[in-house]
C-alpha cells in the first residue's frame, strides 16, 4: 500500500453518490475499494461492466467527468486521479447504470452479430441515414459531449531533447539514468501520475530495498540532473518522421486556472521505447462480468492502493506470473483458488491449485457471484467468487513502434508480437516491449539502450552497476480461448465475441484487416490494445492458419484518445489563424472603421458615421467623396516585393508580360504575371523607384504564392541573374489618395509636391518622414499612392483624413474601393480565378509580341484563341432598380436552365451610387461579341431571376480622362 | 518531419513550402517540350528529387532527395548553387 496516503481522505461523487478515497487513488481504485463493481454499460449490448485493468488500456470502465461545458466523456477510470469535488458519471446507460433499459439489446444478441448492420439495414436505402443510423448511434454508444463551447483550458507546447525515453518502468529509468549521467539532454515521459511502471505494483525487492524505494531514489537522482526533464502523466501518442513525437500531458486536476491537458510536440535525436507490456484476457464465456479482471491489475490494486478486488478470488491463468497475484492476495487474507490449465503447474504459495482445469462460465447479475470450473475429465463445478483474476499472457506494448509503418512479427516463445530491433530509425526497444519480462533483464536492457543512445550522441557513457533484481520471467503456456458454450468476449470495449470472429472468418472476412472492419474488433477507444492479439489467434484458429502468417492490423496515432480541444489548443476563435493588421489599424478604428477579413488581413470595410444605417450607406458616401472631392484609403496590406540588383530589370522582363526594360526610374507600369501554364496569375503596378530597384505589387491575399513564383524563378531558373527579392509589405504604410481634389490635399500634406505625370513616381517627404509618391489610380479618378515608413502609418492616416475632411471628403474603405473599381472594370481575384487568359480579360495587348516571359509559349496555345471562351464583360440590369449579386449564371433568353446552356457567371457586382443602378462584371462565353445583348441572369442560391444587358467592362469614364487629367 | 537547411540547420517541415519536383530545373529553352516539363511527373515509391522553399526561414530554394516511402531526406543543397 505504497501509493496512497490514508491521512489524506478525498471525497468525490460517482453518479451523484459520495465516494471516499485517498490522495493517490484513481477513480478505479477508489470505486473498487468502495465496493462499486458495476461502473459502466458496454458499447453495444449494454452489459454491466466493471474495472478490468490498471492503465490506459482499460477497455470497460469509461466514465464522464464533470458537467456543463467542462463535461468530458470517455475517460478511463483507471487513469483519472481523484480530487476533492470531482464528479464522475457513468455513461451509455438509461435511466440508470443499475437499470439500463437498453440492456434489451443483450437479449437480442443472437441477431446482433458481426456484419449485422451491413446485412439487415440494406433496404430501403434511404432509411439508412434517416432512420436506422440515428437509432443505432443512440443505442450503441459512448459518453456524449455537452454541446457547449469549450472554455479553451488546454495548451500546446514544444520540447527538444537528445533522448526521449518513453515509459519509466525499470528499463526506462535505467536508460534515462545512464544517458543523463553521460550528459545527454533527456526527457523521460510516462503516462502514470507516479513514475516507476510495473515496479509500483510489485512486492519484490530491487537493489536490496523495496522496489518503490529504489524507484524514488532513481527519480530523485534524475530530478537533480539539470539535463533531465521528467514528464509524468504524459502519454506519447504519436511517432512521426525524423524524431518528432506527439505527447499528451494531463495536468493534475483541482485548480480551475490550470490547463486540463497540454499537447506536446517533442523533437528528439534518439528515443528509447520502454512501454512494457499489457496483460490480455482469455476468451471464455462470461468473461466480461464486473469482477472479472486482469490478474496483474488485481495484484496492482492490492500492492499499490491497498484494495482487495475481492474476498473470494479465483485466479485463471496458464502462466507463473499470475501465481504471484494469488500469493499476494492470499497473503492479504483473501480466499484464493488458482485455476491453471497446465497440468504441471505448481503453487507459489499457500492456496488451492486446480492444475489442468479451466474456467468455462460465470454467474452474477450486476457483478460476479460464482465461477464454473471444468477439470481435465470434463467435470464442471461451480464455486462462489466475487473476483476472477485472469491472465492470458502479456502483449508487448509496441504500438508506437508501428506508427512509421514498421510491421511486428509473431514470436512463439515470447507469446507476443515483437519488432525487429532496427525497425524504427533512431529508436531502441528496451524491456518487456522487446519481449524480456524479468526485472533484471529489463534493467540491463535499459542500461544498454541508454548507453547506446549516449554513444550515438557522441557522449561517453559509463555503465552503472546492475541493481540486484528478480531474474524470474516465469513459464507460460498460450491459452487464447476456452471451448465452452456461451458468449466469450474478445474485445470488451466493442462487444466483439469469439463467435463474431469465427463468423467473419466463415464469411470470407478472416484476414486481420477485413475481420477488424467486419466485426469492429479493435476499433474502440482502446484500439484493441488488450484484444488484438487474442483476436488474431482466434482468427488463425478459425481459418486453420498460423498466427505468424496472418500479420497484424495497423496501429496508428494517437496511441490513446486525444481530445480535439488539446490537439487544437489555442486554435479557437481568433487563435484559428494569425491576424495581420496595418500600421494605421488603430487610426482607422478611431475613425469608425468596421473591419473585415481580407485573407490574413483585417481591413476597413467602411467607416460608419453616426446616423448611418449600415455599410451600404457609408459606402455610397465614400464613393461620392472619391468621385467629387478626395478620399483616403489604407492600402498597406498590398503585397510589395522590393526587387533590387543590376539584373532586376532583366529578371522582371522574364516575369512580366509587358516590356519592362524600357521602364525608366521614376515611372510605374501596370503589369501582368502569367503562370507557367499561360493562365493569368496576378496583375498590379510595377514601380521603378531608382536604377536597379523596383517595387512589384500584388493583391493582399496572394503574396505567398507570388513569392514562391518569384523565388523559384530567381533562385532556380536564373541563379546567374544578380538580384535579391525582399517581401517589403510590412516595412511601409501606403495610402491611396483619390479624387479631383487629391492634388490639393497632397500639396497641404507633403513637404513639397512633385509634379508627377500619370504613372510617375518620385521620392517625397511628409513632416520630414521620407517615402515615395506614385501617381496611380485604382478608382479611375485623379489618384496618388503615398508610401511612408510603417512607423509613420498611424500619424499619416490621421493627418491625411483630417485634410480630406477639410476638403469635403474623408476616409474610404474596401467596399467603396470595390464599387469604384467595378465602375471602372478593374480586376480582382474574383475575375483572375486561375482559369482565365490575358485575352479573356481583354488584356491581350499586354502580352508583348517578343515573348520570352514566363507563360508566353503556353499562352500561345490554340485553345486560348478558340471561340467559346469566357470573356470579361459588364452587366447592367434591364429594370433599373434591380440589384445584382455575384454568383448568378447567365443564359440566353428562352434557354432551358441546364448546365450545357450556361453562358457564364457574375464575378463581381455592386450598386453604383455614381450611375444610380446596379453594375456587375461577368465572364461570359464570347462576351466581347455580345455587347448590347439581353440575357437572363439566374441566381438559384438567392432565388433571383432577371434580365440584364451586356456592356463593355468599363461603365464609368471609359476614356480614362479623369485619372490622367 | 525535419529538413536540414544548409544555411539554418535542422528545422521542422512546417517552416518549408513544397515547390515541386526538381524536374522543374532546368527550365527548358524556348521551343522545348513545355507540356511534358510542366505536366508529366513521375510519382515514384522511392527516392524523389524535390524543391523546397525555406519560406518561414532564410528564404533559400533547396533541392532535396526524399524517399516517398520513409520521408528520409538526403542532404539538402541550394537549388541554384551557392551565390
Amino acid at each position: 500500500m505504497n501509493g496512497i496516503d490514508p491521512g489524506q481522505p478525498i471525497r468525490f461523487h460517482f453518479d451523484g453518490r459520495a465516494v471516499q478515497g485517498f490522495a493517490g487513488d484513481t477513480v478505479a481504485s477508489a470505486l473498487l475499494r468502495a465496493g462499486q463493481r458495476l461502473v459502466a454499460r458496454s458499447f453495444k449490448y449494454h452489459r454491466p461492466r466493471g474495472v478490468v485493468s490498471l492503465g490506459s488500456d482499460e477497455p470497460s470502465a469509461l466514465v464522464t467527468l464533470g458537467r456543463g461545458a467542462a463535461q468530458t466523456p470517455n475517460q478511463r477510470a483507471t487513469m483519472v486521479e481523484i480530487h476533492e469535488g470531482l464528479e464522475v458519471f457513468s455513461q451509455n446507460a438509461w435511466p440508470s447504470l443499475a437499470r439500463d433499459l437498453q440492456a434489451v439489446n443483450d437479449l437480442a444478441a443472437p441477431f446482433l452479430g458481426a456484419g449485422f448492420y451491413y446485412k439487415t439495414f440494406l433496404w430501403p436505402r434511404r432509411a439508412w441515414f434517416r432512420l436506422y443510423e440515428p437509432i443505432i448511434r443512440r443505442a450503441a454508444g459512448l459518453g456524449a459531449l455537452s454541446g457547449l463551447p469549450d472554455r479553451g483550458q488546454d495548451e500546446k507546447a514544444f520540447a527538444f531533447c537528445d533522448l526521449l525515453v518513453i515509459g519509466a518502468g525499470p528499463a526506462g529509468l535505467m536508460a534515462a539514468l545512464t544517458a543523463a549521467r553521460a550528459g545527454a539532454d533527456v526527457i523521460l515521459a510516462d503516462e502514470g501520475a507516479v513514475m516507476g511502471g510495473r515496479l509500483l505494483y510489485e512486492t519484490e525487492d530491487l537493489g536490496g530495498m523495496p522496489a518503490t524505494a529504489w524507484v524514488a531514489a532513481a527519480l530523485a537522482e534524475l530530478a537533480g540532473w539539470p539535463n533531465v526533464r521528467l514528464m509524468p502523466r504524459t502519454t506519447v501518442t504519436g511517432v512521426y518522421d525524423h524524431g518528432t513525437f506527439a505527447a499528451l500531458e494531463r495536468l493534475p486536476a483541482g485548480s480551475p486556472q490550470r490547463p486540463r491537458e497540454c499537447f506536446w510536440r517533442i523533437v528528439a535525436t534518439r528515443a528509447v521505447l520502454a512501454t512494457g507490456a499489457g496483460e490480455r484476457m482469455i476468451a471464455f464465456p462470461g468473461n466480461d462480468r464486473p469482477g472479472v479482471m486482469l490478474a496483474g491489475a488485481v495484484r496492482g490494486y492490492l500492492n499499490r492502493f491497498g484494495v482487495l478486488a475481492g474476498r473470494r478470488v479465483v485466479v485463471f491463468a496458464a502462466n507463473d506470473d499470475a501465481h504471484r497475484t494469488a500469493r499476494d492476495l492470499a497473503g492479504a487474507g483473501a480466499a484464493v483458488v488458482v485455476v491453471d490449465p497446465r497440468p504441471e503447474a505448481v503453487a507459489l504459495g499457500d492456496y488451492p491449485l486446480r492444475a489442468g482445469s479451466e474456467v468455462v462460465a460465470t454467474r452474477g447479475r450486476a457483478a460476479l457471484s460464482s465461477v464454473a470450473l471444468r477439470d481435465a475429465g470434463g467435470r464442471v463445478e461451480w464455486i462462489a467468487a466475487d473476483c476472477l483474476a485472469v491472465s492470458g499472457g502479456w502483449n508487448p506494448t509496441l504500438q508506437l513502434a508501428c506508427h512509421l509503418g514498421a510491421k511486428p512479427h509473431w514470436d512463439e516463445a515470447v507469446g507476443g508480437f515483437l519488432m525487429a530491433p532496427d525497425a524504427v530509425p533512431g529508436m531502441a526497444f528496451a524491456g518487456a516491449v522487446a519481449g524480456v519480462f524479468s526485472t533484471r533483464a529489463a534493467l540491463s536492457a535499459g542500461i544498454r539502450a541508454g548507453a547506446e543512445a549516449a554513444r550515438a550522441l557522441g557522449l561517453a557513457p559509463i555503465d552503472p552497476d546492475l541493481p540486484a533484481a528478480s531474474d524470474a520471467a516465469g513459464a507460460m503456456r498460450l491459452v487464447w480461448q476456452v471451448a465452452a458454450p456461451g458468449r466469450a468476449f474478445v474485445d470488451l470495449a466493442n462487444d466483439v465475441t469469439v463467435k463474431d470472429l469465427v463468423l467473419a472468418a466463415a464469411e470470407g472476412m478472416g484476414a486481420p484487416e477485413h475481420a477488424k472492419r467486419y466485426t469492429t474488433q479493435g476499433m474502440a477507444p482502446d484500439q484493441g490494445r488488450g484484444s488484438n492479439t487474442t483476436a488474431l489467434a482466434v482468427l488463425a484458429d478459425a481459418t486453420a492458419s498460423a498466427l505468424a502468417a496472418g500479420g497484424t492490423t495497423t496501429a496508428r496515432p494517437p496511441f490513446v484518445p486525444v481530445s480535439i480541444s488539446a490537439m487544437g489548443a489555442g486554435g479557437a476563435g481568433r487563435g484559428f489563424a494569425p491576424v495581420r493588421v496595418t500600421p494605421a489599424h488603430a487610426a482607422a478604428l478611431a475613425r469608425g472603421a468596421v473591419m473585415i477579413e481580407a485573407g490574413p488581413w483585417l481591413r476597413a470595410s467602411h467607416f460608419l458615421r453616426l446616423g448611418e444605417s449600415g455599410w451600404a450607406e457609408s459606402c455610397a458616401r465614400e464613393v461620392a467623396y472619391v468621385r467629387h472631392a478626395v478620399a483616403v484609403a489604407d492600402v498597406s496590406s498590398l503585397s510589395r516585393f522590393d526587387i533590387q540588383g543590376p539584373d532586376a530589370a532583366e529578371f522582371l522582363q522574364r516575369i512580366c508580360t509587358n516590356t519592362i526594360t524600357t521602364l525608366k526610374p521614376g515611372h510605374a507600369r501596370y503589369t501582368l504575371l502569367l503562370r507557367e501554364d499561360g493562365q493569368v496569375m496576378e496583375d498590379g503596378p510595377l514601380v521603378h523607384l531608382e536604377p536597379g530597384r523596383f517595387w512589384l505589387y500584388t493583391s493582399s491575399g496572394s503574396g505567398e504564392a507570388v513569392r514562391r513564383h518569384l523565388e523559384l524563378a530567381a533562385q532556380g531558373y536564373w541563379p546567374d541573374l544578380r538580384l535579391r527579392i525582399f517581401d517589403a509589405t510590412e516595412n511601409w504604410a501606403q495610402f491611396a489618395i483619390a479624387g479631383p481634389r487629391a492634388r490639393e490635399l497632397l500639396a497641404q500634406t507633403l513637404d513639397s509636391l512633385p509634379d508627377l505625370a500619370f504613372m510617375g513616381a518620385a521620392p517625397v517627404s511628409a513632416g520630414g518622414a521620407r517615402g515615395w509618391l506614385m501617381r496611380i489610380s485604382y478608382s479611375g479618378e485623379l489618384g496618388y499612392e503615398l508610401v511612408l515608413p510603417a512607423r509613420y502609418g498611424d500619424a499619416a492616416f490621421r493627418a491625411l483624413c483630417d485634410a480630406a475632411e477639410a476638403l469635403g471628403g474623408g476616409a474610404y474603405g474596401l467596399e467603396a474601393m470595390n464599387v469604384l473599381r467595378i465602375e471602372k472594370g478593374f480586376l480582382t481575384h474574383a475575375e483572375i480565378d486561375g482559369r482565365v487568359s490575358a485575352e479573356d480579360l481583354g488584356l491581350g495587348r499586354m502580352l508583348r509580341a517578343s515573348g520570352g516571359h514566363i507563360g508566353a509559349e503556353m499562352a500561345a496555345r490554340p485553345a486560348f484563341a478558340e471561340a467559346g471562351r469566357k470573356q470579361l464583360v459588364g452587366l447592367r440590369p434591364l429594370a433599373k432598380a434591380m440589384p445584382i449579386a455575384a454568383g448568378g449564371h447567365l443564359f440566353a433568353q428562352g434557354a432551358v436552365l441546364a448546365p450545357e446552356n450556361d453562358l457564364g457567371h457574375v464575378t463581381s457586382a455592386c450598386d453604383s451610387p455614381t450611375l444610380g443602378h446596379a453594375l456587375a462584371l461577368a465572364l461570359l462565353r464570347d462576351g466581347r461579341g455580345r455587347h448590347g445583348e439581353t440575357l437572363r441572369l439566374w441566381d438559384g442560391l438567392r432565388g433571383t431571376d432577371q434580365l440584364v444587358e451586356v456592356t463593355a467592362p468599363t461603365a464609368y469614364d471609359p476614356e480614362g480622362g479623369r485619372a490622367r487629367g | 518531419m525535419r529538413l536540414i537547411c544548409p544555411l539554418c540547420g535542422a528545422r521542422d517541415r512546417r517552416e518549408f513550402t513544397w515547390v515541386g519536383a526538381a524536374e522543374l530545373l532546368p527550365r527548358p529553352a524556348p521551343g522545348g517540350d513545355l507540356v511534358a516539363w510542366l505536366h508529366l511527373r513521375e510519382n515514384p515509391a522511392g527516392p524523389l528529387d524535390e524543391l523546397w522553399l525555406h519560406s518561414a526561414g532564410c528564404g533559400a530554394l533547396l533541392r532535396a532527395r526524399r524517399d516517398t516511402r520513409s520521408h528520409a531526406t538526403a542532404g539538402l543543397v541550394l537549388a541554384g548553387g551557392a551565390r
